[in-house]
């Protein structure tokens, strides 16, 4: 099985690789590479992203045909693809950091910026939160409800439809920290620095 | 709910495991690697180097020690000590680091704060603040404590998070060492001024001043050196006795 990394520039992504790799041990190739035909001929894709919607977006757009690539990836031929933080909102149609930024369109629904309560809520949300399971996950086989995830974002995927929301984290309002569509997972929170619940979830999603 | 976090920090020198009083008489604590690993799997819900000598000698061993580190360990780690350029947190970023923490330069060039969170994202971008009191106000120390920049600790604090810093690691001067507790006068100022989380540090000595560096400094995370080196307390220990006291934390 050959498991990709998607290495856009997107900000910092060795903690992932870490990650992956450690869980991959020698059963999973893990490649790290923005190559199309290799991203193509994956088994499976992960999409990080750091930094602001708008960056993430700016620099999957500056590689010619990437977007184009992840899109047949997990939209026509529906292999499995799992974004973390920025990347999973970049799934959204439209985010408002920055400026206002078009989306990948995979997940209808926008991404804003956390309601923070004139400033009863710090910002960004940083730390180890609980996440309330709403929806039976494959990435969340042998998690327990009310586990711990490392979380980092000032911003929050607000989808329209709510059946693809697969978990909660309440910080302000309840907020969206887990998304499955078919072939298409997310996290807003960090499975990479999640410890061993995250090192979980990561060989989850190897195993799907 | 979001937990209060709990840092253990390993003064680093020269790729070994140091603490000191007051920055002076520095003790062998051990390897980096090992004792991160150590206090990972302990429930430690970030890990903290500080590489201390670094503004004055050759640093390329941190590097080793980041690189050997993030491959083991998988709760966020902070770097920081000597960090001067964009350079620098990009290569640090690249070891494994998960944040890096800027002092000196953050002072002396506050455009790297603004460069680098723009470059890297505000999530990875720490600013450490080493403060001490002067009269009824505080001032920015650089250079491990050895220069006084006059600047006033609570607008610097300010400035820096309207720089794009996304957390604020606080360290009182005339705590630090002396394991008397945090100045938490010093903490609930700083943070009743931003909206950024805040880090406590300097002068923990036990674990009601874990508990006061939260209620009293108004702390987001509490971040200690000796009291876990030595084996006076492990984290858990620390969080559970956190959690006798009605505070929330991960266990």
């Amino acid at each position: 099985m050959k498991v990709t990394i998607v290495d856009y520039s997107s900000g910092n992504i060795s903690s992932v690789i870490n990650s992956f790799k450690e869980v991959a041990k020698d059963k999973v190739n893990i490649e790290v590479t923005a190559d199309l035909n290799k991203i193509k001929s994956s088994d499976k894709v992960v999409l990080p992203g750091q930094g602001s919607f708008k960056s993430c977006i700016d620099a999957l757009n500056k590689i010619n045909g990437l977007t184009e690539a992840l899109t047949e990836f997990a939209i026509n031929n529906k292999k499995p693809l799992l974004g973390i933080c920025v990347g999973l909102q970049m799934f959204a149609d439209i985010g408002y950091e920055e400026s206002e930024t078009k989306g990948l369109g995979w997940i209808s629904g926008i991404v804003s910026k956390i309601d923070n309560q004139n400033g009863k809520y710090k910002l960004p949300h940083i730390g180890w939160n609980q996440i309330n399971i709403v929806k039976q996950s494959k990435i969340f086989e042998n998690i327990t409800n009310n586990s711990h995830m490392y979380f980092v974002h000032s911003y929050e995927f607000l989808p329209n439809d709510k059946n693809v929301i697969s978990a909660t984290t309440d910080y302000s309002s309840n907020i969206v920290c887990s998304v499955e569509k078919e072939n298409i997972f997310g996290t807003q929170f960090h499975p990479e620095k999640s410890d061993k619940l995250g090192l979980k979830i990561i060989d989850n999603f190897m195993n799907i | 709910m979001l937990k209060n976090r709990i840092i253990p920090c390993l003064d680093v020198k020269n790729g070994r495991v140091v603490k000191g009083i007051n920055f002076v008489d520095l003790k062998d604590a051990g390897d980096p690697v090992e004792q991160a690993k150590i206090y990972s799997d302990g429930g430690a819900d970030e890990i903290c180097f500080l590489d201390i000598t670094a503004s004055n000698e050759n640093r390329d061993t941190i590097y080793d020690v980041v690189k050997r580190t993030s491959i083991k360990c998988f709760v966020p780690l902070t770097v920081g000590g000597g960090v001067r350029s964009i350079d620098d947190i990009n290569k640090l970023l690249n070891c494994g680091a998960d944040k890096v923490s800027i002092n000196t330069a953050a002072v002396e060039n506050p455009k790297v704060v603004l460069d680098s969170s723009k470059k890297f994202g505000s999530q990875c971008i720490v600013v450490a603040i080493d403060a001490k009191k002067n009269g009824d106000k505080w001032e920015i120390f650089t250079h491990g404590g050895r220069n006084n920049s006059g600047l006033d600790a609570l607008e610097y604090a300010k400035k820096m998070e309207d720089n794009g810093a996304g957390e604020l690691l606080v360290t009182s001067m005339d705590r630090d060492g002396t394991q008397i507790g945090y100045d938490v006068d010093l903490m609930s100022k700083i943070a009743s001024k931003v909206n950024i989380p805040l880090i406590a540090s300097g002068g923990v000595g036990n674990l009601d001043h874990l508990v006061d560096g939260i209620k009293l400094g108004n702390a987001s995370a509490v971040l200690a050196a000796s009291i876990f080196h030595y084996g006076k307390h492990s984290v858990q220990e620390a969080k559970e006795y956190l959690d006798t006291k009605g505070i929330p934390v991960r266990i």
